[in-house]
């Protein structure tokens, strides 16, 4: 009975959001779209760093340099021939991507793979340290990674960047990706392997106690993670139609950890309405960055308002939660529920 | 609740500012407030709404202009941009400080057929295969040869060091121009005797001054921020390090010589204009009025920023028309418009064809050496 | 130019960055060390000393060496606050709980940064005293450089005095080796936490008016690089421990100015070195140099 309920919740869903999809694209100008294909994005990059962060309970804050790595290699791939050429004004792109392009769906899948092979080259070797020294090391890792990008000109172009990336992006693909994403989380964790990751981040020598191979385990979570973090990484490559090396800095792996923690860690529900939430949020509060003309009155703004407003909601919901009213047990993170 | 009532104000607030807007004429600006190159913005809109005081109208219709910030981050310049053409609704655009934040708008602008005239970005991929970007300020190519020139013909340099920032576009872009100028110009394949790198960001560059020291080049070309430039230039005289040290237009700014100290006297730097030698009688008019209102002297992105403005006032003037299309043929025919930062001619891809000047620091001030034509 | 002039000129440019890195790191390994946490708002602890002093010297009427007494005390006082608001409520949590917040502190820092002072760079007013040059043999050097090491060695030794031979130092030693049994021993925790973040805060506020003597370019977002260095230095040095958290300094400050000294092509990988290092120590001897603490590793 609770299965078939269950199952209808998910077809409304999905039927509601598709609807919702086909109206906005109907009806909604383009900055409108453009906030929507952002919180898709964002659903996917969030619930990337949840697997990770929530549900295995790894602090992992490389996030930003696996979506580099996907956002280039989308770049690079779907980018036209002539494109290219133009790019690379100062120093030509390596030869056995000159003449490459390809289709949408293949770079999308390339992206993820390639970001999901690093973390794998990067995660094996320092998933085995404790929390803080992991924050960092991936944090280290996503710095390298930009590091590298910024001085590989004849790859990346280094600082002058990608431009002219096809806009492939719309709501269908952002949206689209998300929902896959969704669904894959919600069905890993189900099984045996949702399982052992829970098990990971309540209690590491118990469950290999009972068998579970930890490094197996968390090396999977990690690069599925890494994946969704790569293909997120090109539908923004997609998305804006220029990338460059200085876009993936620390702030963007803090926005999705903002997003993560206001959704609750381990959370799929919460994350996704974290997420639009959040989007939204950040181009709602502009107006605390600029002046308000109430007629007679000019409230003159402060630009970076809005971003210590943000960093006041993360700490305080960090500690409200756990001060406060939600299912807990003994300080650790709540458990995981679906919506 | 506080997102309600936030959202209820905004609601408010443009509900009356549209209706109260019925004639006006929107200008959006987009530029970084915050974020690493929030200084430039800051600057730049500084010049801009000082020339919205100067001229608040045109075709008797009441101008009026809406800054965002892009708090120096693409996904947000993109944002931006998006939320002025639907939102606000202007007809035309200026921004931004920084190429890859004006690159992020270039797709939206050129979709939505909303003209933008960015102050002072430099790298060519801007305006390329994009007829609704326009620049007031030259462009890298240009610059780069002109302090090569300088080296060689006036300083009767044969060797050079360059020192650039290798994350920013605007350095790397400038350096490469000006080595292949230099090597051409002295005909010596190996005439740049040494290329270092360093961040933006950076504060200590000791290494890398101590190797470019040890090689004795005749000048060091460092472009770069002009807080990262007065520094290095402190510690290479503090090496002593005595040879001219060349650079660009972020050189511009009081900073540099507050940060600079004594030991930026001698530097040279190309640039837009000069407040000892005013290029043109709007440069003059422009220099008054940022003294009398900031009691400092301009820099030169707050006179570009004024410079864009003022352009697009013309424009509008002389098409007789507010509207996007009007505005943007009539910025694609830009002939000998005399701005503060000179005499602008926009050729085919919008970039601005005009005179650089040669400046110098010269007893704690910036003074005018020489005007260079565009060739 | 001789070749070993050159090399002393490194040399010396080497041991006055790492000094900076290791006064930085100090406040880093003493706070790591009692609450093992990562005190990411570190870094803009010290931005926000570099910043008082600036304004302590500009906008009253102070003598400089006052201020520079004054602004590293009202720095601690910061510490103590941001300790206070951001991370006591949160002791006892899960560590990436805590984790979080600190770094929603560092952001809020550096944010409200950038909308208190400003975006645009600032000068430092260095004093006359500290900033001029002289010539040792074919080597020149700005006395500043010279008095940085000096400085940090003096306030080590300080350091070592006070936590080996003060009851209060003790304390600390005693809370950051065994938690649990020290505060069953009637040791005061939150007057020596505070303690702690007053002291490393303090030390952070001296390590920008140095850094500041040295390179006297203010911004908001001037202590994010530095402070996450100076955290990898401590790591390096081994976590927890004073002297391995100056060690650390000095390794990474060195090996950032012999990288871009023996190899200037790549000097643009500069920030990646620091990094680099890190992973190298994390995988090979993760309790650093110095480090007798090993992390518990499933």
């Amino acid at each position: 009975m609770r299965e078939k309920s269950k199952t209808h919740v998910t077809l409304i869903i999905l039927v509601l959001t598709i609807l919702g999809l086909f109206l906005a694209n109907r009806y909604l100008d383009a900055y409108k779209i453009r906030i929507i294909n952002l919180s898709g994005i964002y659903v996917t990059l969030g619930l990337s760093m949840n697997l990770i962060n929530g549900m295995t309970g790894m602090f992992s804050l490389g996030h930003a340099g696996f979506m580099a790595i996907g956002a280039y290699t989308v770049g690079i791939l779907t980018m036209p021939v002539s494109m290219k050429q133009m790019n690379f004004f100062m120093q030509p792109i390596v030869p056995f991507l000159a003449n490459v392009e390809w289709g949408f769906l293949p770079a999308l899948l390339a992206a993820g793979l390639i970001a999901a092979l690093f973390g794998v080259l990067i995660g094996a070797p320092v998933l085995r340290l404790t929390d803080d020294y992991l924050a960092i090391a991936t944090l280290g890792f996503a710095e390298i990674i930009r590091v590298v990008f910024t001085n590989t000109q004849s790859l990346t172009n280094g600082a002058l960047g990608l431009k002219g990336i096809p806009n492939h992006t719309n709501t269908w693909w952002s949206w689209g990706v998300a929902l896959v994403t969704m669904w894959f989380i919600s069905f890993l964790m189900k099984g045996t392997y949702g399982k052992a990751f829970l098990a990971i981040r309540e209690d590491e020598v118990a469950a290999r106690a009972m068998g579970i191979n930890l490094f197996k385990h968390k090396v999977m979570s990690f690069s599925f993670g890494c994946f969704f973090a790569g293909v997120a990484g090109g539908l923004m490559a997609a998305l804006l139609g220029t990338i460059d090396p200085n876009m993936f800095r620390i702030t963007l792996t803090f926005n999705i950890l903002l997003i993560v923690v206001l959704g609750g860690l381990g959370k799929i529900g919460g994350t996704v309405i974290a997420a639009v939430v959040v989007t939204v949020m950040m181009e709602a509060l502009r107006f605390l960055d600029e002046s308000i003309d109430l007629g007679l009155v000019q409230i003159k703004g402060i630009p970076g308002m809005r971003m210590v407003v943000f960093s006041i909601i993360l700490i305080f919901v960090v500690i409200v939660r756990e001060k406060g009213f939600l299912k807990r047990t003994k300080g650790r993170e709540l458990t995981y529920v679906k919506n | 609740m506080k997102k309600t009532i936030g959202l209820l104000l905004l609601v408010l607030v443009l509900a009356i500012a549209s209706s109260a807007s019925a004639e006006v004429i929107k200008i959006g600006v987009f530029e970084p407030m915050t974020g690493p190159n929030a200084a430039g913005g800051e600057m730049t809109v500084e010049g801009i709404e000082l020339a919205l005081e100067l001229r608040g109208e045109v075709l008797g219709r009441k101008v009026e202009i809406i800054v965002v910030d892009n708090k120096s981050d693409k996904v947000e310049a993109a944002n931006a941009v998006s939320r002025l053409i639907e939102k606000d609704k202007v007809v035309a655009i200026i921004g931004s400080y920084g190429s890859s934040l004006s690159m992020a708008a270039g797709d939206i602008v050129n979709k939505a057929q909303v003209p933008t005239v960015g102050c002072s970005p430099t790298n060519p991929l801007v305006t390329l295969n994009n007829p609704y970007y326009f620049r007031v300020c030259f462009i890298d190519p240009f610059q780069g040869t002109v302090m090569a020139n300088y080296a060689v013909n006036e300083l009767g340099a044969k060797t050079a060091a360059v020192i650039q920032d290798v994350t920013q576009d605007y350095s790397v872009g400038l350096s490469k121009y000006f080595v292949d100028a230099f090597r051409e110009l002295t005909g010596n394949q190996n005439s740049i005797v040494e290329m270092s790198s360093y961040n933006t960001g950076d504060q200590d560059f000791t290494a890398q001054l101590t190797n470019v020291k040890n090689k004795m080049p005749d000048i060091v070309f460092a472009p770069g921020n002009y807080g990262e430039s007065a520094l290095l230039i402190r510690q290479a005289r503090e090496l002593g390090i005595d040879v001219p040290f060349l650079g660009g237009d972020t050189w511009e700014a009081p900073e540099f010589l507050s940060i600079g100290g004594v030991a930026v006297e001698g530097a040279v730097f190309s640039t837009h204009f000069t407040s000892e030698a005013p290029v043109t009688e709007e440069s003059e008019v422009f220099l008054a009025a940022y003294r009398e209102k900031f009691g400092r002297e301009a820099n030169a992105f707050a006179a570009l920023g004024y410079d864009a403005y003022m352009l697009i006032l013309d424009v509008i003037e002389e098409a007789g028309s507010a509207d996007s299309q009007a505005i943007r043929d009539g910025l694609a025919q830009t002939e000998g418009f005399v701005g503060a930062t000179g005499v602008i001619t926009l050729d085919a891809n919008g970039d601005a064809v005009k005179s650089a000047v040669i400046n110098q620091v010269d007893d704690g001030k910036f003074i005018y050496l020489t005007t260079v034509e565009p060739f | 130019m001789g070749d070993v002039s050159i090399f002393l000129q490194h040399l010396t440019n080497g041991i006055s960055l790492g000094s900076l890195y290791a006064l930085i790191a100090i406040g880093y390994t003493m706070v790591y060390g009692i609450l093992r946490l990562i005190n990411f708002a570190h870094g803009d602890i010290f931005m926000l000393g570099v910043y008082l002093t600036f304004y302590g010297v500009i906008y009253t009427p102070l003598p400089w060496w006052l201020v520079f007494i004054l602004a590293p005390l009202l720095t601690g006082f910061i510490g103590i606050l941001l300790e206070k608001v951001a991370y006591k409520p949160l002791r006892g949590s899960a560590r990436i709980t805590i984790l979080i917040s600190a770094i929603g502190a560092s952001f809020l820092l550096q944010n409200l940064g950038i909308v208190i002072f400003g975006g645009r760079p600032r000068a430092f007013p260095v004093p006359q005293l500290l900033n001029h040059v002289i010539k040792l043999g074919g080597v020149s050097i700005n006395v500043v450089t010279f008095i940085i090491p000096a400085v940090s060695i003096l306030l080590l030794i300080g350091l070592t005095y006070f936590t080996t031979k003060t009851k209060t130092g003790l304390a600390m030693r005693a809370l950051s080796k065994d938690y649990e049994t020290a505060s069953l021993m009637g040791i005061d925790i939150n007057r020596i936490i505070s303690i702690t973040f007053f002291m490393g805060s303090f030390l952070a506020a001296i390590g920008g008016i140095l850094w500041g003597s040295r390179y006297p370019q203010l911004m908001p977002l001037m202590g994010a690089m530095p402070g996450l260095k100076s955290f990898i230095a401590a790591v390096v040095g081994g976590i927890g421990n004073i002297t391995g958290a100056v060690i650390g300094g000095f390794i990474l400050g060195l090996g950032e100015i012999m990288l871009v000294a023996f190899l200037p092509r790549l000097s643009g990988y500069r920030d990646a070195f620091a990094f680099v290092l890190l992973i190298i120590i994390l995988l090979v001897k993760p309790s650093g140099l110095m480090g007798n603490k090993v992390t518990e590793k499933v």
